[in-house]
């Protein structure tokens, strides 16, 4: 139990660095809806293969701004050497990971329920019905990125030019990830039941159970110093 | 002794791989709908077992690194890891070969050929990790995580992309046996044990220009220390 509310403790000093800088959410935002923006000029906003290719502009716009705000995780705890007074706090190294990976998940998570309005609006679909689903989905796709992104990010931040690396090294392991939330999407837009797309749950929830493990593994050795 | 024993291994392989290149071209019979192009199967399949050999190499050096923190088997993973991507590229670069002719396409997205590029990024982005990371300890420690975490998606990169499409990639070798001619079967393990071989050989060399270097670097702060 002190696990957990140590856990918490770094989760609410991330969401408390974010409330009074309000850095990373706003230029997530931005950046996601930049990207849906862009994607109306590459395809015909009135043609009708909109909704086909519709999923993937949302996922592009999701995990690219995702991706941005993970950059983020550790770049704040370098300066004045934090991460150095977080390993040196009387808690076990993987809850400086969990408290990120929560803070992470909930960043994301609010971005990605910001930018479904604008998805509903500026490619004029309906979604009200199929909100539950598609939270579901978005949820799990999230918590799978960021599990392994997190990690990675603790690599990037202390790498030359980790910007750079965190995409490179996070996209190919999340091909699944991306595969199953974009057919998954897909299917839920064109109002199919959930027995057709069950397949890609499972693909995702293993995923995510399968990489939480091995982060939770892994980690310590990652920022040991 | 060790160098004996690289030295012994490289010249069976290079023997091997005449015997190899004979038996593709010249052994083995003519397939009758494919024609000659088929022969380029026997290398490629060759390089395709040993690129996973080598992947597999550095997932198990990699764990062995972070159990014992030796030097030696960070310097196996990253070794097995250039191997490997070397022999994607070439898998990479067969496959389209026979595939245009044969599929009428240099490339489709089918399982295979995407976990094989997935498996190229990733080990792709281990090897540029490796080169901007200058202190050693944590050059091995980042690179032992990514070889593990990279290799453990293997499985479901593959299931995935094969749920998402269709595969119309030969499947040669089944359980129930391969669907070759005799000589086609020998040509290929012929094909199979020589490129295993020189996976072994260029392997060792490898990680004992490794040495040489630690070696050198070594002398080199002694030399200076002196001055």
């Amino acid at each position: 139990m002190a696990y957990f509310s140590k856990v918490l403790h770094i989760c609410m000093k991330d969401l408390k660095v974010e409330v009074r800088s309000k850095e990373r959410i706003y230029s997530m935002m931005v950046f996601s809806l930049l990207v849906m923006v862009i994607f109306n000029f590459a395809f015909d906003p009135g043609a009708e293969y909109i909704r086909e290719v519709a999923p993937g502009i949302l996922w592009v716009a999701l995990i690219f701004s995702a991706t941005l705000g993970l950059n983020k995780t550790f770049a704040a705890e370098i300066d004045q050497d934090c991460l150095q007074g977080l390993m040196l706090s009387p808690m076990d190294r993987t809850g400086i990971y969990f408290g990120k990976v929560i803070s992470n998940i909930l960043f994301s998570l609010i971005i990605s329920l910001l930018t479904l309005p604008f998805f509903a609006v500026f490619f004029n679909i309906p979604l009200l019905d199929v909100l539950p689903q598609l939270v579901l989905v978005i949820s799990l796709t999230i918590i799978g990125f960021i599990s392994v992104g997190t990690l990675f990010s603790a690599i990037s931040v202390s790498v030359k030019g980790g910007d750079m690396m965190l995409p490179l090294l996070l996209f190919p392991i999340e091909v699944p990830v991306i595969i199953a939330a974009v057919k998954a999407t897909g299917m839920i837009l064109d109002g199919a039941p959930m027995m057709d797309y069950s397949m890609w749950l499972k693909v995702l929830t293993l995923f995510d159970v399968i990489f939480v493990m091995i982060a939770f593994v892994t980690f310590e050795y990652l920022i040991e110093e | 002794m060790r160098k004996m024993i690289t030295n012994l291994i490289g010249l069976a392989a290079a023997s091997l791989i005449i015997v190899a290149l004979y038996m593709a071209f010249l052994y083995a019979p003519t397939e009758v709908t494919m024609g000659h192009v088929q022969r380029i199967f026997y290398f490629h399949v060759a390089f395709a077992w040993t690129s996973f050999i080598a992947f597999f190499v550095t997932f198990a050096a990699s764990i062995a690194y972070l159990v014992t923190r030796k030097k030696f088997w960070d310097t196996v993973a990253a070794s097995s890891v250039e191997l490997g991507i070397a022999f994607s590229c070439i898998i990479l670069t067969t496959g389209p070969i026979w595939a245009r002719p044969v599929w009428g396409a240099y490339w489709t997205w089918d399982p295979r050929l995407v976990t094989t590029l997935i498996l190229l990024f990733i080990y792709t982005a281990y090897h540029i990790l490796r080169g901007a990371i200058t202190e050693e300890t944590k050059r091995a420690r980042y690179s032992a995580v990514i070889g593990i975490i990279g290799f453990l998606d293997v499985p479901i990169v593959y299931f995935s992309v094969n749920w998402w499409s269709r595969t119309i990639h030969p499947d040669v070798i089944k359980p129930e046996g391969a669907a070759l001619a005799p000589q086609m079967l020998q040509s290929l393990y012929v094909a199979l044990c020589a490129v295993t071989l020189f996976y072994l050989y260029v392997l060792l060399r490898r990680i004992r220009l490794e040495e040489l270097r630690d070696e050198v670097s070594e002398l080199r702060k002694k030399v200076l220390k002196e001055s």
